[in-house]
């Protein structure tokens, strides 16, 4: 045998060993030559009386990471491609029987008669996890590292190489479904416990381990091809499963509002496939598969929550050539809820913080958050009290601006006060080395009228920070008119060093993300307006993708914040840049009622000391009209919540706020949550078509406002049937 | 079309659907078998005469599966001639099988048959025969599929039923059919099972607690609270319903139909067959209707198949005296009076299920001759039946005396 992706090796006692290391990579994937030489070995071992059996194991630290999704991707092209030469029957059936060939490949290792054993070692997840499932015996390592799992489900995708029937036939059906909805990396321990691996033994045994395992004489027979195998929960139609499947039907409905069906699909596959002999049940997995594989949820799902946020996470927008920043030190303005987040991440992170207030008391109020954080972390067991004590002496509070004369980079969390940040730049700048990098962490003030106030405009850049920081994972960095290519890198490097994900946003009022929640939240309250049941636009809201109800996250961002942002847009741009009815329904709210969100725990929801929140009643006086549920168009409710926020996109795009369709989609992924499924605000759009998109903007214009009016990018994006991506999309090649 | 009358019903007394319930002793087959013998008996029924008994089962597996219908007529002493059939459209089966064989006789098809229902709940098991809708991903999960008690539960949320209107609504089914028993109400149809000795079994409806009130209500946890929330029903309820922000529990065992064991048979013919019988038609059935409901709420057909059979036999709700709405849940029945703006003095006045029971594919066979015992009993004319049933359908029937 020729191998490239693997050795091959027979000892004297005929086990053979089949070492996965692939060159020129840094990880073991799964591609068409690996799927060749895999059932070149397969059929050498099931032939030669002479080998015994086969270890497979990796040459890498990790075993693998799965398949090679841009393979995915290349089979849905052939496809596109086959349907134009031979029609939609035969692209099918060719996209059909290629999509399953990995199924089948491991399917013919299961049954080759040899026993075959998978020995693992760090991380062995989705396509390499099925490979070793399909071996009849799993031994992984004691590695802190070694973690197994399925994760497809993350990007959209399930598993179609024998995943979902096999791990149905190992573990309870309940808990097998779990499992397959969750897509966690699982610990040995917990992996073995589950009874996914077979034994955990420590690294430098774990060769001679499975290795005896053949030698002792164990059978190449899976389990459910023994003619006596029961499925651990018995049969489908059985008392057990009767009180199963309701329940994971509905479950499934309560955690993806039904808009995910490759979670569906999980579903199908195993219900039908625990009904069926293995060779049938694998079939019906890879219908579901090859289905799945070609929903626009999938193809939209890898390309920004897997392609697009890699390539965003190793900097596809930092400028070429300059140099990594070196950042061991950072100097936070300003220790009040913000800056006391980021000085808790940049801490946890490894970087020294100097926190600064006015006063050193104020200071140490904002150490005292990561005390919380981290002792909320410790009663949970996933920290340790030595790991509290070394992350706050990392962190330095003082009332002194003379200690950012050794920080790498400063941020200011001063209050959002144009005077406030002024004072706090000009105060900073006297203090820090020349050159340092100079960020704002502002969420309304346009960085370029900021940067004013600096003596280098060049070196000032944004830095947005999404509340609560420790579990938001996207940063916009705000680029001012002046800011400079070592300010972009500088903040990028910073970002990455935090392990969040950036977006690189041009100067607007609201950067990117505001505007489009801006919008959600008006939409929310305009529905209310119009006599929608407010948990009905709550529920609405949800089963439309998004994790927050509008009222309740204007709830959380408070009211009168709200409230204010709308007089700050009036006073700027005049009384018909807003909507009449939100600003009635806010000054009700806020000026009459004294209901200021969250803070006060009076908001749209009242929030009791205990127990849940609840709407709060009063709300019904604030309708003078009542509409009808059961005539309202929920369909058209749903639609309204993401138009609204696409829609916004696709200005910040005309307007040059976004330049680049990835930072749009990751972005609305990560800030706030936008419809995952969909693929960010833009892929939505693009999804549905441009056309389409304006179409539909033109009949909810109609419908509901003229906020819903498409643009004239749009227009013209639709008369020349482009996609965001195709137009905008050039830099993927330039980075 | 020829008309199809009523000339005969009779219903085993209903048993508490339990193993210590008196009926459990007695087989699925017994049961029907009990109902069919009687009604054979007491008419000097000529079976030579009956072209098909049909039978409602909801769980039609083990001893009641494989065509019960034919087994009992046989049991019964029908003769080879007579076949049997066995039906199911889940809560309505006894109520359709009535309409079945109408439908035949009114065809011209049929001269005479047997409508029916046969359910033991205690010997088979509610449930036990499976079927696609509650757990096939591929019509539970589009078809919002929940346990009937957690629709009930939402029905109640929905239109505004508090646990006081459900209790008491539960507590004036049991008053009146005790009231009932104890008037007598019942006599003319209940035929005592008995053994192959003769030996009473049962007489009368066992499930009953007359000495129910508010405040022993009042002590009963609600049923489908943890099933509801653990298992992921309240979500579907909501994502079904938006409006709603939480789904309230009303629903126990004591504002909900009883488990019970029981059968039932009607005989249904055109004129012609009833003079070579030489029986009295009773009751004409004047016109039926079945309808798909929006399957979250389940349990809200009874309002849809009443407008859709009031149009059919051009008549309006005033024109109906009595109404017998099967008391499924103490909110199926509510909504129902609230739709219609029915005075409760029309709608089951001799109680219900929730105190008497429902023995499943029975109840809509026992139903009609208990509202045709009621229009004779009080001199009144027409009455209007109604099963709400699983996955969202609705069966109504209305009579009128001859």
């Amino acid at each position: 045998m020729n191998l490239i992706n693997f050795r091959f090796d027979l000892d004297a006692q005929g086990i053979a060993t089949l070492l996965w290391d692939m060159p020129g990579r840094s990880m073991n994937v799964i591609t068409e030559q690996v799927m060749d030489e895999l059932e070149a070995v397969i059929g050498h071992v099931g032939a030669q009386t002479a080998i015994k059996g086969c270890v497979i194991m990796s040459g890498k630290d990790a075993f693998s990471g799965g398949a090679d999704l841009g393979m995915l991707e290349a089979s849905g092209r052939r496809y596109v491609e086959m349907v134009q030469t031979q029609g939609q029957e035969a692209a099918m059936a060719a996209f059909f029987d290629g999509s399953r060939r990995l199924s089948l490949l491991y399917r013919k290792l299961e049954t080759s008669g040899k026993p075959w054993v998978a020995a693992i070692d760090g991380t062995c997840l989705g396509g390499a996890f099925e490979l070793a499932l399909a071996c009849h015996q799993r031994i992984v390592t004691d590695n802190p590292k070694t973690r197994v799992g399925l994760p497809e489900i993350k990007v959209g995708l399930f598993p179609g190489a024998g995943g979902t029937q096999r791990v149905a036939r190992l573990m309870q059906t309940g808990e097998a479904l779990q499992m397959l909805f969750k897509g966690e990396q699982l610990r040995p321990q917990a992996a073995k416990a589950m009874g996914l691996v077979h034994a955990i033994v420590p690294r430098d045994e774990l060769l001679a381990s499975a290795k005896e395992w053949i030698a002792a004489g164990n059978k190449g027979l899976a389990p459910w091809d023994d003619p006596k195998f029961r499925a651990p929960s018995g049969r489908v139609f059985s008392p057990a499963g009767m009180m199963v499947w309701p329940a994971a039907n509905a479950i499934y409905r309560r955690e993806t509002q039904d808009n995910y069906p490759a979670a569906k699909a999980i579903l199908h596959a195993v219900y039908e496939g625990l009904q069926l002999p293995m060779d049938l049940a694998l079939k019906v997995e890879s219908r579901w598969f090859a289905h799945i594989l070609r929903s626009q949820e999938a193809r939209a799902m890898i390309r920004s929550l897997f392609v697009s946020m890699g390539e965003l996470n190793k900097g596809a927008r930092r400028p070429k050539g300059e140099p990594q920043a070196r950042i061991g030190k950072v100097g936070i303005i300003g220790a009040g809820f913000m800056g006391a987040s980021i000085a808790y991440v940049a801490a946890l992170n490894g970087v020294d913080v100097v926190l600064i207030d006015r006063t050193l008391e104020a200071a140490d109020k904002g150490k005292a958050h990561s005390h919380k954080l981290m002792s909320e972390q410790i009663a949970k067991g996933r920290a340790k009290t030595a790991e509290r004590d070394s992350l706050l002496a990392r962190i330095a509070p003082s009332d002194d601006y003379a200690g950012l004369g050794d920080c790498d980079l400063v941020i200011e969390a001063v209050f959002e006060d144009r005077n406030v940040k002024a004072e706090a730049i000009h105060k900073a700048q006297a203090a820090m080395r020349p050159g340092t990098i100079f960020a704002s962490n502002t969420s309304t003030l346009p960085i370029t009228s900021l940067a004013q106030n600096a003596a280098t405009p060049e070196n000032v850049i944004g830095l947005h920070f999404f509340s609560p920081v420790e579990r938001m994972m996207l940063v916009e960095v705000i680029l001012g008119e002046k800011t400079g290519d070592r300010a972009l890198a500088t903040a990028l490097d910073f970002v990455r060093l935090l392990r969040k994900t950036p977006i690189v946003v041009n100067d607007s009022r609201g950067f990117y993300a505001n505007r489009c929640v801006l919008n959600y939240v008006r939409e929310g309250h305009l529905m209310f307006a119009e006599g929608v049941p407010p948990a009905m636009i709550e529920n609405v809201a949800r089963m439309a993708g998004m994790p927050v109800g509008p009222l309740s996250l204007n709830d959380e961002v408070a009211l009168d914040l709200a409230w204010r942002i709308l007089q700050a847009t009036k006073a700027d741009l005049g009384a018909q840049a807003i909507d009449a009815q939100q600003e009635r329904l806010l000054d009700d709210l806020v000026n009459r009622h004294g209901r200021l969100g969250r803070k006060n725990a009076k908001g749209f929801y009242d929030y009791p000391d205990k127990g849940g929140k609840s709407l709060w009643p009063g709300l019904a006086d604030l309708q003078s009209v009542k509409a009808d549920p059961d005539a309202l168009n929920i369909e058209d409710m749903k639609l309204r919540f993401l138009v609204t926020q696409a829609l916004e996109a696709a200005r910040t795009v005309e307007e040059g706020v976004i330049t680049d369709p990835r930072e749009a989609d990751v972005g609305s992924i990560l800030g706030f949550g936008f419809a995952p499924f969909t693929g960010g605000t833009l892929s939505y759009i693009d999804g549905m078509g441009v056309p389409e998109f304006v179409l539909l903007c033109d009949r909810l214009a109609k419908a509901y406002g003229p906020r819903f009016t498409p643009t004239e990018l749009l227009i013209d994006m639709a008369m020349k049937h482009e996609t965001f991506y195709g137009r905008f999309g050039a830099r993927k090649a330039a980075a | 079309m020829a008309d199809a009358f009523i000339y005969d019903h009779v219903r085993t007394p209903r048993g508490r659907g339990k193993p210590d319930g008196a009926l459990h002793e007695v087989s699925t087959l017994g049961l029907a078998t009990s109902a069919l013998t009687a009604l054979r008996l007491r008419s000097h029924l000529d079976t030579q005469l009956v072209d098909d008994v049909i039978l409602g089962c909801v769980d039609p597996v083990g001893e009641a599966g494989g065509d019960i219908a034919r087994a009992a007529a046989l049991a019964s002493g029908y003769g080879n001639e007579v076949p049997g059939i066995q039906i199911n459209r889940f809560c309505a089966s006894g109520l359709d099988a009535v309409n079945f064989a109408a439908a035949q006789v009114m065809a011209g098809q049929h001269d005479m048959a047997i409508g029916g229902g046969v359910e033991s709940m205690s010997r088979v098991g509610i449930g036990a025969s499976g079927g696609a809708w509650p757990v096939d991903p591929a019509i539970a999960i589009p078809s919002y599929f929940m346990p009937q008690g957690i629709s009930a539960d939402l029905i109640a949320t929905k239109y505004g039923f508090s646990r006081e209107q459900v209790d008491a609504y539960a507590v004036q089914s049991q008053r009146r059919a005790a009231a009932a028993w104890d008037n007598g109400h019942f006599n003319a149809s209940v035929v005592p099972v008995r053994d192959i000795n003769g030996l009473t079994i049962l007489a009368r409806d066992e499930h009953m607690r007359p000495a129910t009130d508010l405040a022993s209500l009042a002590q009963l946890k609600p049923s489908f609270v943890m099933m509801a929330e653990q298992g992921g029903f309240n979500a579907v309820a909501i994502q079904a319903h938006p409006e709603i922000e939480r789904l309230r529990h009303v629903h126990h065992a004591g504002n909900s139909s009883g488990i019970v064991d029981g059968a039932a048979a009607v005989l249904v013919g055109n004129g012609e067959a009833g003079k070579a019988a030489g029986l009295k038609p009773r009751a004409r059935i004047r016109a039926f209707a079945n309808i798909g409901s929006e399957p979250a709420l389940m349990l809200t057909g009874p309002v849809d198949v009443t407008r859709k059979v009031l149009k059919r036999a051009g008549m309006s709700i005033g024109d109906i005296d009595l109404f017998e709405v099967n008391e499924a849940f103490a909110s199926v029945v509510l909504r129902f009076m609230q739709a219609f703006d029915l005075d409760a003095a029309r709608v089951n006045v001799n109680g219900g299920a929730i105190a008497l029971g429902h023995p499943l594919g029975a109840t809509g066979a026992m139903l009609i001759g208990t509202v045709l015992d009621e229009l004779e009993r009080s001199g009144k004319s027409t009455a209007l039946v109604t099963l709400c049933i699983g996955a969202g359908m609705g069966t109504a029937t209305i009579i009128e005396r001859v």
